[in-house]
């Protein structure tokens, strides 16, 4: 494979309202890569992420998933290979049932029938929640929404997952359960956090994001290290936290 | 569904004078209430949604012209005696069995029923995304309420709504956003304007032969009640 599994250049993007979001992004994640996305609110990172599933159109600058240019002919495709998981799994989770929810995305890629079923159990299988697949989404704890809603984009056996704040408002038991969860995927991630030491844990790469552009990209332990520019950024370490020797223990996965 | 469609049909079409024919479709509704074990309580506590179609059958006798007759001394319409009757066997046997629906059958499996039935899937999709998010709205209704009467608010008085009037625009836009946010996520999931469709079950002969006894009892009534009747 010698293309990226994501290839962003000069990307920019500025709302209707004329606040200027993305001032030429430039990203580059290889295959099977997990990469932190740190950044303060309103940097930019949920915006990146609408644009590498052609939910946003930039203004210029281009959007690349493995071979495949986003433009109007290869958004659907593109669409497949980019699994979206949004920070509100209310906002993910649209469907009556949680089959029905799972069963959306594959069945818009033409999937029926028996196959449409196994899709539908094995994205839930990967996440562990076969035995909610009955359940309404609105009758789902915190972390089972998170897991069903990552079940969701897992469902288009996408090549890349990108996870809006995965670890927002879960209590430390469904923090556990959801970084198992994505340290068993083999795909390639982009994980968008606020939540330092989440990212230490699973993302051997961490990029941050301020002011609409990349700002530093390098290995998860040193860009944490760096506590100047955390605060320059508005970012900041869990106190008591030493990202060098817990790096040392616990080497990224 | 169907099944409950055709029995509330046969109902319907049953002429008022047949009062066997309905006391064979209240036993029959009543056997399938004991079957699929519903509690009486709950039965009834949802039946007093037609008291007001009942207190208007009430008055019928009493307002209808015609011959008219005596009942406890007083005089009545014989003809409203018989409108009566019809309202409240007809309403009260098309109540229950929209009830015991209701209370049997899950809501999305209803919704799924409804799209077979050749409902417009625009219909049934505005219909689940109410049911989906209703409670999500109310939940963020309540949630406002708490944080003004935290910060001291207690409306009394008709020119202290203000603040409620001003929330409702709030939850609008809210709600409004919420909807850009989910489309977004149809979209991410390939959404291409049309639902697909997804597997559900569908009802097997053994269902349909279970389901269907109910209204073929109805219909066989209505149709002796004609008989009958000419």
């Amino acid at each position: 494979m010698t293309h990226p599994a994501v290839e962003i250049r000069d990307l920019t993007f500025t709302y209707p309202d004329g606040r200027q979001a993305l001032r030429g992004v430039n990203l580059r994640v290889e295959h099977g890569q997990r990469v932190a996305l740190l950044g303060p609110n309103g940097a930019g990172k949920t915006t990146l992420a609408l644009h590498l599933n052609g939910i946003y159109t930039a203004d210029s600058g281009s959007v690349q998933i493995g071979d495949l240019i986003l433009a109007d002919t290869s958004l659907a495709e593109v669409r497949r290979r980019v699994g979206l998981v949004f920070q509100d799994a209310d906002d993910q989770l649209f469907m009556p049932t949680v089959r029905a929810d799972v069963a959306f995305g594959p069945a818009n890629l033409g999937l029926r029938g028996g196959e449409l079923d196994a899709r539908v159990a094995e994205s839930l299988v990967a996440v562990g929640a076969a035995d909610l697949a009955e359940r309404a989404p609105h009758h789902l704890s915190g972390g089972e929404r998170r897991r069903v809603s990552l079940a969701t984009a897992l469902a288009m056996r996408p090549d890349v997952l990108v996870c809006d704040e995965p670890t927002s408002g879960l209590d430390p038991a469904g923090r556990r359960e959801l970084v198992a969860v994505l340290r068993g995927l083999a795909i390639t991630q982009l994980l968008i956090t606020h939540d330092l030491s989440f990212a230490l844990e699973l993302c051997e790469r961490a990029v941050i994001v301020s002011g609409g552009t990349v700002v530093a990209d390098g290995a998860t332990a040193d860009v944490l290290a760096d506590e100047q520019l955390l605060e320059t950024h508005r970012l900041s370490l869990p106190y008591g936290f030493n990202p060098a020797t817990v790096g040392k223990r616990n080497p990224g996965a | 569904m169907a099944a409950a469609f055709g029995f509330v049909l046969a109902v319907a079409l049953t002429p008022r004078q047949a009062v066997w024919a309905f006391a064979v479709d209240a036993a029959a509704l009543l056997a399938v209430i004991r079957l699929a074990r519903v509690p009486a309580r709950f039965m009834l506590a949802r039946l007093t949604i037609i008291v007001p179609f009942v207190t208007f059958a009430l008055v019928i006798p009493f307002i209808a012209s015609g011959e008219q007759m005596d009942v406890l001394g007083v005089g009545v319409s014989r003809e409203g005696l018989w409108g009566t009757w019809n309202i409240l066997a007809k309403a009260g046997l098309g109540a229950t069995t929209s009830i015991l629906l209701a209370a049997t059958t899950e809501v999305p499996a209803i919704l799924h029923g409804l799209t077979r039935l050749r409902v417009p899937p625009t219909l049934t999709m505005i219909a689940a995304f109410m049911i989906r998010y209703l409670e999500l709205i109310a939940d963020q209704l309540r949630r406002m309420r708490i944080a003004m009467t935290a910060r001291g608010y207690d409306p009394r008085w008709l020119w202290q709504a203000r603040p409620i009037a001003a929330s409702a625009g709030a939850l609008f836009i809210r709600s409004y956003e919420r909807g850009e946010r989910v489309h977004a996520a149809m979209l991410a999931r390939g959404y291409a304007g049309a639902m697909p469709p997804l597997n559900q079950r569908t009802a097997g002969s053994r269902e349909w032969l279970a389901a269907g006894a109910l209204p073929l009892v109805a219909a066989a009534m209505a149709v002796a009640g004609l008989v009958v009747a000419t």
